[in-house]
């Protein structure tokens, strides 16, 4: 499973180096403290660590850096463990390095409207700390509850906002990175800009790979005036989807447009009744904001587009209630999909907008074709695909199944011109489909980027960016008599 | 008019690199001022040009590098949208490896964003003549490092552009710009106070005693932001934000290095001299100060206040022109720069002289 570092142990001398230099209970050994450490969120990969450090100071990560570097062991950053690519997954032989005690928020500025934080604050911590000066932190990933900032720094976390507000590559101006070796680099701060090369955009979804995050300056937003949120049913699928690229065209940018498909709307409505149209093919929940007086002539244009789009109804929340009603819809979405089967799968490729009423149908075929239900949640305005797959763990070749399904999914994305994640990262699970997306050159070049920065590959070996012997083994398997997968789709 | 050149470029980088010859990446000029002093053989990019792929309904554009600007604004204006980071051109015949390469955007950037966040994809030929593609054509793509934003303010000397990849915004129905007379500390101060507010700001900034604020957006939303802050209205005032980013006002006529500050914004007037006179772009963030002061002296200052300087136009182009990286930086770029380029042929010390 994973490919760069051969099955080994951490040498016992380094566990007593590791004892010295931190509090007893900074330093797990023991197997059941260990265990809650042996997966992040992508719970089918799983490897129990031999050590985790709970570092309290900057002073001793970088002591922990620097004893692993001399001896050559592996260190793999852990944040929350929310991450769905497996991220965070421990490797053979390596240290678990926990960021979970950075939990300050070291400086909050809301003259120049920046927070400083360390690399543990959670998401929603950061915007309930700003919401008194009436500013919020942008990225807003599912599970701002629990995750934390340094790792939505090293994942590029997205959100439902993203389509208006960007990533966390959009919202991130300071970093304070220690290297393998121990150095500290300081990169940016509260100007917008700073000198050098764009380092901010290299580390940002770098997934561990190039340095630990030790500090994290990002920027806050002023709250907006007014929100308006609109539910729009649709008879057919393909007519929500052709819907999403009319209201883009029409020159609305919504702060989110949400699309759920039938199988999506009847589990959410069935675990939240959120009032959602059971009999529609698909919904679309659109959110517009900005100034009150902007916002009714803006609302009003949606309506006309979503109706032109085919809506056959349309809902409009008038109070904060109703939104939260009709959002709640949507964010039962997955617990809701959770209920439909034992299992699911749940992918994150992106593609063009225009081509989503193709996409979808293809993988509404391939369900078929599979014998495994697909319930689809996703970001349509970012071309964002969620699709669930459905399966069952217990029966024999299901897991199996559904991971060629969603393989072949990723590869669909990248046929379509799109990509095989858009915000859940690759981790150790997507190292076959950056195969399909990237040639030979591509990868050796991102090689020697991490080379650059780590040049031992000990920062969270194996994952991310696969090997080029990996892919040509998996070449070999896709590529028949010169035929590229999907000959029909045009590539570009 | 399109071509595509990618074949012979690459070409050309794979025949310096055996021979350990300098290449000196060249679109229209139009920024040669900017940066180091361009060293080695001219690599001609201009050529290769023409807009490979515009879909407005996906507010998405794909456009050869040697694209002149002005062609890329026009395309986008016929469909009522634009390059949100509003670019300088510094020259009629910018182009768009040019514009990416110095990475600078005009006086939208605190409100919409820079030149890099706009970036989704670019193809490049890197320093071993190999023709690599970062990104793509989607909003939200976290494959593999972003290698693509990298190029935005690399100058060149990591890679070759060949394609970029941009989104691109509707433009905003309506502009209005507003004069308020005051001095430069409550000016800084005013703009820091409505940009924590929900209010339709485009622009901001000071000079002379006189803050201009532009809003962007429909009719309704100006009117009752004009009703709210009060001020004189300019008349069409695209001028002057036009003159502001293409350094054409005044202020900018004079035969003292240019040095551009980057700040947090909310940072009080510098001073610097007796008579320091500071022109106020980006809300506070972005300051241009002419001044034959040492570069350590103003570096120091910039440093000092959290931010950086820039020596943006005249003074010593031999010099260091940008801000210093501490040694651990350095290093890292040092070796960022060998991996994109380990012969040292693109644009070698036109950001800094060890790269």
């Amino acid at each position: 499973m994973l490919e760069t570092v051969p099955p080994a142990s951490i040498p016992a001398e380094l566990i007593a180096e590791l004892r010295a230099l931190l509090p007893p209970a900074a330093l797990l050994t023991e197997p059941e403290a260990l265990r809650p450490y042996e997966c992040d969120a992508l719970s089918n990969k799983r490897r129990t660590p031999e050590v985790v450090c709970l570092p309290e100071t900057l002073e001793q990560i970088r002591a922990i850096l620097r004893a692993c570097h001399l001896r050559g062991v592996p260190v793999v950053a852990r944040g929350a463990g929310t991450g769905l690519s497996g991220g965070a997954l421990p490797v053979a032989g390596g240290v678990l390095l926990s960021l979970a005690r950075f939990t300050r928020i070291q400086e909050l500025d809301p003259v120049n409207r920046t927070a400083r934080l360390e690399p543990g604050v959670r998401n929603l911590v950061v915007s309930q700390a700003a919401a008194p000066h009436g500013l919020y932190y942008a990225p807003d990933p599912s599970s701002q509850i629990a995750c934390t900032i340094g790792g939505n720094v090293a994942e590029n976390a997205g959100g439902v906002h993203c389509l208006k507000y960007g990533l966390t590559v959009h919202n991130v101006l300071g970093l304070k990175i220690l290297t393998m070796e121990g150095d500290l680099l300081e990169i940016g701060g509260q100007a917008l800009d700073g000198p050098g090369y764009d380092l901010l955009a290299l580390f940002t979804g770098s997934e561990g790979l190039l340095g630990v995050i030790v500090e994290i300056t990002v920027r806050l937003l002023p709250r907006p005036e007014d929100v308006t949120v609109l539910l729009a049913a649709f008879p057919t699928l393909a007519a929500a989807a052709a819907t999403v690229s009319r209201i883009l065209a029409g020159g609305i940018v919504p702060a989110g447009l949400e699309l759920m498909d039938q199988l999506a709307v009847q589990a959410s409505e069935d675990y939240v009744q959120a009032g959602y149209p059971r009999d529609a093919a698909a919904v679309l929940l659109c959110e517009l904001d900005g100034c009150s007086a902007e916002l009714e002539d803006e609302t009003a244009r949606l309506e006309d587009l979503l109706r032109a789009g085919g809506a056959s109804s349309i809902q409009r929340a008038r109070s904060p209630e109703e939104r939260q009603r009709l959002w709640a819809g949507r964010k039962a979405a997955f617990p809701a999909a959770g209920r439909l089967a034992p299992d699911y799968y749940c992918m994150d490729g992106t593609i063009p907008r225009h081509r989503l009423a193709e996409v979808l149908e293809q993988i509404g075929r391939w369900s078929r074709e599979y014998g495994l239900r697909v319930a689809n949640v996703f970001h349509a305005g970012d071309g964002n695909l969620h699709p669930l797959i459905l399966y069952d763990a217990a029966r024999p070749g299901e897991l199996e199944r559904a991971e060629a399904f969603g393989a072949r999914i990723l590869e669909l994305c990248v046929a379509a011109g799109g990509t095989i994640t858009g915000e859940h990262g690759v981790g150790v699970e997507k190292l076959d489909a950056m195969c399909s997306q990237f040639g030979q050159a591509e990868l050796a070049q991102f090689h020697r980027i991490k080379e650059a920065f780590d040049p031992g590959g000990l920062l969270n070996p194996g994952k991310a960016v696969p090997t080029l012997h990996r892919c040509a083994e998996w070449g070999a398997m896709h590529v028949h008599g010169g035929r590229l997968p999907f000959p029909e789709l045009e590539r570009f | 008019m399109t071509a595509d050149l990618s074949r012979s470029l690459a070409e050309r980088i794979r025949a310096a690199a055996r021979e350990h010859k300098a290449l000196r990446i060249e679109g229209s000029g139009s920024k040669r001022f900017y940066g180091r002093t361009p060293c080695g053989e001219p690599l001609e990019v201009s050529g290769h040009r023409g807009i490979v792929r515009y879909q407005p309904q996906e507010l998405i554009l794909t456009v050869r590098s040697g694209t002149p600007l002005a062609e890329v604004e026009a395309a986008l204006a016929e469909h009522g949208q634009m390059l949100p980071f509003e670019p300088p051109y510094f020259g009629p015949g910018a182009t768009i490896g040019g514009t990416v390469a110095c990475g600078l955007s005009g006086p939208r950037r605190p409100y919409s964003g820079a030149l890099r966040d706009f970036i989704l994809g670019v193809s490049c030929i890197n320093g071993r003549g190999e023709i690599l593609r970062f990104g793509g054509e989607v909003v939200k793509n976290v494959a593999g490092f972003d290698a693509a934003r990298l190029m935005a303010g690399a100058l060149g000397t990591l890679g070759v552009l060949l394609e970029v990849t941009f989104k691109v915004l509707p433009r905003p129905a309506c502009d209005l710009t507003l004069a308020f007379e005051m001095d430069a500390a409550k000016a800084i101060e005013t703009l820091n106070r409505w940009a924590a507010r929900p209010l339709p700001i485009s622009a901001g900034s000071h000079h002379g005693g006189r803050l201009y604020l532009r809003l962007s957006g429909s009719e309704a939303g100006l009117a009752k932001a004009r009703r709210e802050l009060g001020g004189e209205a300019l008349g069409p005032a695209a001028d002057y934000w036009r003159s502001l980013r293409e350094q054409t006002l005044d202020f900018f006529q004079d035969e003292r290095p240019l040095w551009r500050l980057s700040l947090p914004p909310a940072t009080p007037p510098l001073g610097l001299g007796h008579d320091a006179d500071w022109y106020l772009d980006w809300g506070g963030a972005q300051r241009w100060f002419k001044s034959d002061l040492p570069a350590k002296r103003i570096q120091k200052r910039a440093a000092d206040a959290g931010g950086h300087a820039s020596c943006f136009r005249g003074g010593d182009r031999d010099a260091h022109v940008f801000h210093p990286l501490p040694a651990a930086l350095l290093a890292r770029h040092r070796r960022l720069k060998q991996a994109f380029d380990p012969a040292g042929i693109l644009n070698p010390g036109r950001l800094y002289p060890e790269m």
